[in-house]
């Protein structure tokens, strides 16, 4: 079956747009052909992260929300460097820049907005730039590694980021501000005393009700003058007075405009298929520049072109946060006192606390918070409500306890209405929530963080997602564990959940898409991560050699004195005559000074240094006994039928059936088998991770033992008849496993947290077990033997070589 | 004192996140290479057990011992909170049109 789709044009690659093509795509996946033309030469990213960026501690490469892997994957077409230039309405074309001309059926405009420039004169030259994109960063980076002397115009919340950005860079940086306190549009004046000490601590000048006049030097800035007559010496000068709507494009297509590009309830402008969001669309008068609001933009119109009902977008009531290094900052709503309101105020010189609530007619009309912005997102929530306070102003004032809290906060989340948002970050509705914990069975704030994407992003929210928590799940809330690493705090579930709902597929994209707080993670979770990817994109995901444990990276054991192991296969622990030959030569030619059975049959060849490991790989041409990783390691076997008076069942050959099997795969922890060829159980399968022992007439299963450090006995899962049926069962545990257990979870920790009763119900139904041994048999046959590929392979084989061409081109002495 | 210059070879010797070593008469280094292409030098040893730190995970500009996870700045050379000390850096120059690496030692080859 097929149709044809219908042709969707997105112009700007930014955050708004995309977003929407996002929440269209899961809701009408198969609807549109998408093309999306964007200005700059980069995918989507995350402009807000720009003065992360700035700051340090954040490369370029992860404000990426979108990489171009995504693009391909949805059947995106990308024209990235590419500038709309002329709408034909009429013919229902676009033409880009660079000679693209594209048919459309539906067009949305997304071109943001444009830095504000002042007009000054001289605002022309060399070092005189903006703060808004990528490029800009740049600019100040460079600038930042020869120069000395920044000057920010502009005190709000643009022109502070940019002015502690550069001061990060180790730049000497003055704020200039035309009005006598800074961020005055969200800040009262003893808050914005306070900020503006904060930052002067931490080495920023200001420059206060100074008017700029012109901006002085030759080629390049040398100096700016104000109004007063006197001069500020700068190398760099960045404009951060404010943005304006990008409407040029719409205005010459004949698309209506005001300050922005007019749009009604649903994203349309005026003319038919031509819709807006973000920055550049104007919305009941108001033209937004934060992101809530355009999320909750993105979602009407995806809405609307996926022809899903929608009440459409009614406008959205902003808080600001601000979060330079160390300072919190929170305002909202109506927050200077005017006739008719009342003002409470606490203010903590010490601490540096100053917290401001606002009220007319017993409701609270705005916020301002310094120092300790724990309750923003509720006070918030009370503006947009407008709920009777009376007889707890005071309480609100300092501090919401959650004791004070547990009922009234109660009774006022019941009393809201479900499409109230909860999340403003991600546009997450009371009703969203209460369904992910009603029929999502969520019992945990991160498990509704995986499932709805509420509190994801700025946190802000989580104290109202807990409310809600308490309020429909009750006693079912099961207490916020750790995450896996000090990287995040989200735990496995979560992870495998939102790789699984958001389709990431590399390392560096879930930890950019997860929040992750470290840069590039640590030992802990790049490991984890890399093998959660693989078990659930086998077909797709590349294993990222750097993101393995050492042992996992070399193929080998490193031991203490920096020497590696090397274990041949030996299957099910049999071998012949030629084998043992071939392994005492190549211990002999390479001086291996121990050679020793290990507990599992095999031989160890011990004190190998590291050069030598692909030479003697080659030369013994055996698997690899994966002996270092988390994956199948030995089946240990005992005699069985063959030769045993008392063996009931053909152990070696089931042994190493299993073992030719499952070698290779990739597994949460290390996995140990062995089979029994009778009760007497000379094999010790039952301290193993999946151990069968043989009976008259059929098999054992026994599953989650171990003989480490916590000997731990199996238990018996079932008794089959046949071969294939070990082989089925064993597939269908493994797999479960793989799927189910958190990396670094041995299977006898994992029988023990979830219990063999789910475990046997998971694999009870005969389709289910098909299904997971297909999915095993997938991971399977897309494994390689590891020292054959890095022996044949020389980008492989180089990393276990010194560099070794060295020649010296430069003598002479130090000064 | 006499300092020297030595090309060692390519910034593509190095893998991504990976690192390379190189021994100076009785010292080995470690080179390793950022996920932004920067390449940075170090004693190849950690100051707490002589753990090979080239064998340790690059995240971002930290590496981490392989034997016990003390982390270290690979710009700095200083071992992180909470651990303590510091190892030896090169100074390193990646040549951006051919990519061959040069590490700047005292004494002479």
């Amino acid at each position: 079956m097929s149709h044809i789709r219908k042709k969707l044009v997105l112009v700007g690659n930014g955050m708004a747009g995309v977003r929407a093509i996002e929440h269209l795509l899961k809701l009408s996946p198969e609807a549109y052909e998408i093309t999306i033309f964007g200005s700059e030469p980069h995918p989507n990213y995350n402009r807000i992260m720009l003065s992360s960026v700035l700051a340090g501690g954040t490369s370029m490469e992860e404000i990426v929300i979108n990489d171009l892997e995504w693009y391909h994957s949805h059947g995106i077409r990308l024209y990235m460097g590419h500038t709309i230039t002329k709408i034909d309405t009429v013919q229902r074309k676009v033409f880009s820049d660079q000679g693209v001309v594209l048919p459309y059926d539906e067009l949305i405009l997304a071109t943001g907005s444009n830095p504000f420039m002042l007009p000054l004169p001289g605002a022309d030259k060399e070092g005189v730039i903006a703060f808004r994109d990528i490029k800009d960063c740049q600019m100040m980076q460079e600038t930042s590694q020869t120069y000395r002397k920044a000057v920010v115009i502009g005190g709000g919340l643009l022109g502070l980021e940019a002015a502690r950005g550069l001061l990060h860079l180790g730049m000497e940086v003055s704020v200039v501000h035309i009005h006598p306190y800074i961020m005055e549009r969200q800040l009262d004046e003893p808050a914005s005393i306070m900020l503006r000490k904060e930052l002067e601590e931490q080495g920023m000048k200001f420059l206060l009700s100074k008017q700029s006049e012109a901006i002085l030097g030759k080629k390049r800035v040398k100096s700016l003058l104000f109004a007063d007559g006197e001069v500020a010496e700068a190398d760099l000068i960045v404009m951060a007075v404010g943005i304006k709507p990008n409407v040029e494009l719409a205005q010459k297509s004949g698309v209506e405009i005001n300050r922005g590009i007019i749009v009604n309830d649903f994203m349309e402008t005026n003319i038919p298929g031509i819709y807006a969001v973000g920055e550049c669309a104007e919305h009941r008068g108001i033209a937004y520049g934060l992101v809530a609001p355009l999320y909750e933009q993105g979602a009407v119109l995806a809405k609307r072109l996926a022809q899903v009902a929608t009440e459409g977008y009614s406008g959205s009531v902003t808080s600001t946060k601000l979060k330079v290094s160390g300072v919190d900052v929170f305002s909202a709503g109506q927050f200077i006192e005017r006739p008719g309101t009342r003002a409470l105020r606490y203010q903590d010189e010490i601490d540096g606390v100053y917290k401001k609530l606002v009220i007319k007619d017993d409701k609270l009309v705005g916020a301002v918070l310094f120092g300790d912005t724990g309750d923003g997102a509720q006070l918030f929530s009370m503006i947009k409500n407008g709920e009777n306070i009376k007889g707890k102003e005071k309480e609100l004032l300092l501090g919401l306890s959650s004791d004070a809290l547990a009922s009234p906060k109660g009774n006022r989340l019941e009393g809201m209405a479900d499409d109230e948002i909860i999340c403003g970050c991600n546009g997450v509705s009371k009703g969203a929530i209460a369904e992910a914990i009603q029929s999502g069975g969520c019992t945990s704030v991160g498990q509704i963080k995986a499932c709805t994407k509420a509190s994801a992003s700025c946190g802000g929210c989580k104290p109202l997602v807990e409310g809600l928590l308490q309020l429909y799940a009750g006693d079912h809330v099961v207490t916020v564990k750790e995450g896996i690493c000090g990287c995040t705090t989200l735990g496995r579930d979560e992870i495998v959940a939102e790789i699984k709902r958001m389709e990431l597929k590399t390392v560096k994209e879930v930890m950019n898409v997860l929040e992750w707080n470290n840069e590039e993670g640590c030992p802990k979770c790049r490991p984890s991560l890399n093998y959660y990817l693989g078990m659930l994109w086998p077909e797709e995901y590349v294993d990222e050699k750097e993101s393995r444990i050492t042992n996992e990276r070399y193929h080998a054991n490193i031991q203490k004195d920096g020497t590696y192991s090397v274990v041949p296969r030996i299957y099910g622990g049999v071998t012949s005559p030629a084998e043992l030959m071939k392994i005492a030569e190549v211990a002999a030619k390479f001086d291996v000074p121990l050679v020793k059975f290990t507990g599992g049959q095999r031989l160890d060849l011990l004190g190998v240094k590291k050069e030598d490991l692909p030479k003697m790989w080659e030369e013994l041409d055996m698997p690899s006994g994966h002996a270092y990783g988390k994956t199948l390691r030995t089946v240990k076997t005992c005699v069985g039928s063959t030769f045993c008076r008392f063996g009931t069942q053909d152990a070696m050959g089931m042994g190493i059936k299993l073992e030719k099997a499952f070698e290779r795969l990739n597994t949460p922890g290390k996995v140990k088998l062995a089979v029994s060829g009778c009760p007497r159980n000379c094999a010790e399968a039952t301290i193993k991770d999946f151990g069968v022992v043989a009976i008259d007439g059929g098999w054992e299963l026994h599953i989650g033992g171990n003989g480490g450090v916590h000997v731990r006995a199996t238990d018996l899962l079932c008794v089959v008849k046949t071969d294939d049926e070990v082989m089925e069962w064993a597939s269908a545990f493994l797999q479960y496993y793989r799927e189910n257990a958190g990396w670094n979870e041995r299977t006898a920790q994992w029988v023990e947290r979830v219990g063999l009763d789910s475990i046997k119900a998971a694999l009870e139904v005969r389709e289910d077990r098909l299904a997971l041994q297909e999915r095993i048999q997938t991971a399977l046959s897309l494994t390689t033997d590891p020292w054959k590929q890095i022996v044949n392979e020389p980008e492989l084989r180089k990393n276990f070589e010194q560099l070794s061409e060295m020649k010296t081109v430069l003598e002479g002495e130090a000064i | 004192m006499t300092m020297t210059k030595i090309l060692v070879g390519k910034v593509t010797d190095i893998d991504m996140k990976g690192s390379r070593t190189v021994r100076m008469g009785d010292k080995e280094i470690g080179l390793f290479r950022l996920s932004d292409g920067e390449v940075l030098a170090v004693e190849n040893k950690c100051p707490h057990k002589g753990g090979v730190l080239s064998e340790g995970m690059v995240c971002g500009s930290k590496v981490h011992c392989p034997l016990h996870d003390w982390r270290i700045d690979l710009h700095s050379g200083a071992v992180q909170a909470p651990d303590h000390g510091h190892v030896v850096t090169y100074e390193v120059e990646v040549d951006r049109s051919t990519g061959s690496i040069y590490l700047t030692l005292e004494g002479s080859l």
